[in-house]
């Protein structure tokens, strides 16, 4: 019989987190940010079909990047409970922060007990009556959760996209500042990135509807992005 | 609070009703008590680019009113209507599940329903209630929406077994629906506009309110009036309630005159 090597758990946490950070950095990068109308959410994304901005509940929106497969499965589970807990409860009980400690328990649970951990970055936003009431929280391959104001970026070159967020960010942007300040921070040296290329949608407080989730479309979109 | 259920994560199908089968069958519809409240007259009719769906305000026990403000016609989602005859409790509670329902899918599938799917998946909501129904809690529903693939409204009625039935113009559900489609029958026309066609349901209300004590008729001293939803190419939405009071206080004053409402020609 073989002798099993060993390896310190110290070394096994860092390589699981070695190997979702690559998983994660490979993607492109997804932002969002506070606007005075609500929650905006813009991501690089060119397909159509497999999106990585969408619903939750009616206050509720969800971002992610990584691997499709495993955040298309965290949402669904996000819906399913909120969808349960508003059916269940009333429409009004159903909380972005609960959603987000749902999710850190079951990251932080797949990252310490499964075979590997999923890899990727998950944005759940809640849009408030009033902008200062809005809930921005980005979850961690790991579970953590940080609680953030303004804006948040994650993906492929967060860092830098951070930084040129920081920058341009003010309280009560409009919707076209908004979305040209987050091009202008996912494009990086010579890139342009124009409306195909990208997904974008608005958690809009003033929307009459109970569901302030909106899709923008492309002409929307054309139609915000032309000077 | 614990993380996400594992069974969350289990695959399966975009029904939120097949899901709440089975992570809690206890919060599906079920009766609280057998003497309990029941909703009467419901109905709904075509008009030029689009559908609308009426409802009267009573509610029954047995000889009682239990209610003369109850709502029994709701907006399903944005494009369809769904009114429900029966016993109150269970009906109000299936709305709630087919709203769910609805909204479930479009979340999980990205993009919505047909209106024949929507049709369906309440037909197959409606025959999980037989065995209630079968105990005297019966659920009829009326779903009236517009299609968006047609453009033009769309009624279906049901049987408390789930059978589906496709209507053309106009149908009536409930005790009083035999009056309020026989006075549908004399008036209706395919012509109607928006206004016309919510004068029609309210009178053809009004007729089932004069004939059967479980229909209640326009009550202007409380100002309670029927409820009503239209569905058209921009979406459901509610007649205010100016508009439904101003046209039914129209209608009242047309009856003092004629209280038999509009006379057919014989031939």
């Amino acid at each position: 019989m073989t002798t099993p090597y060993y390896v310190g758990p110290e070394q096994v946490m860092k390589d699981r987190a070695d190997y979702a950070r690559k998983g994660i950095a490979r993607g492109r990068s997804v932002i969002v940010l506070q606007i005075d109308s609500g929650i905006l959410f813009v991501a690089e994304n060119p397909s159509r079909a497999l999106h990585k901005v969408s619903e939750i509940y009616d206050r509720i929106g969800f971002a992610a990047v990584g691997k499709y497969n495993e955040f298309e499965l965290l949402r669904v589970a996000g819906v399913r409970l909120a969808d349960l807990r508003g059916y269940a409860y009333d429409r009004r009980d159903v909380a972005g922060r609960a959603l987000a400690n749902a999710y850190a328990q079951t990251l932080g649970s797949v990252f310490t007990t499964e075979q590997k951990p999923y890899e990727v970055e998950i944005i759940v936003a809640e849009v408030g009556e009033v902008s200062a009431a809005d809930q921005i929280y980005r979850l961690t391959y790991d579970g953590s959760v940080a609680d953030e104001h303004g804006f948040a970026a994650m993906g492929g070159s967060a860092d830098a996209i951070s930084a040129r967020l920081t920058e341009g960010w003010r309280p009560a942007l409009t919707t076209k500042e908004g979305l040209s300040l987050a091009v202008k921070a996912l494009e990086s040296g010579e890139r342009t990135i124009t409306g195909e290329m990208l997904e974008v949608a608005l958690l809009d407080r003033s929307r009459p509807s109970r569901r302030k989730f909106n899709r923008l479309s492309n002409a929307i979109l054309d139609s915000l992005l032309a000077n | 609070m614990n993380g996400l259920d594992s069974r969350f994560f289990e695959s399966g199908g975009t029904s939120f009703a097949d899901f709440v089968h089975k992570i809690s069958p206890d919060l599906l519809p079920r009766p609280h008590s057998v003497e309990a409240p029941h909703g009467t007259t419901i109905v709904a009719l075509s008009y030029q680019g689009g559908v609308l769906m009426a409802g009267d305000r009573r509610a029954t026990m047995g000889h009682l009113i239990a209610s003369r403000d109850i709502e029994k016609v709701f907006v399903a989602d944005d494009y369809s209507v769904v009114g429900i005859a029966g016993t109150a409790g269970l009906a109000v509670e299936l709305v709630k599940l087919f709203q769910v329902e609805l909204e479930h899918y479009e979340k999980i599938e990205g993009s919505p329903l047909s209106l024949d799917g929507k049709a369906n998946r309440l037909a197959s909501l409606i025959r999980g209630n037989l065995p209630l129904a079968m105990q005297g809690l019966a659920v009829v529903p009326l779903f009236a929406g517009f299609d968006t693939e047609s453009n033009a409204g769309r009624i279906f009625s049901y049987d408390v077994t789930g059978g589906r039935y496709e209507e053309s113009s106009f149908h009536a559900v409930g005790s009083g629906s035999i009056f309020a489609r026989g006075a549908l029958k004399k008036i209706y026309q395919g012509t109607f506009s928006r206004e016309e066609s919510i004068l029609a349901s309210l009178a053809a209300l009004y007729d089932a309110a004069e004939d059967d004590s479980a229909t209640g008729g326009p009550d202007l001293a409380r100002n309670i009036y029927p409820l009503i939803i239209t569905v058209n190419a921009d979406g459901a939405s509610k007649v205010s309630d100016e508009e439904v009071e101003r046209l039914s206080r129209q209608l009242v004053e047309s009856r003092i005159l004629n209280p038999d409402g509009p006379k057919a020609s014989l031939i």
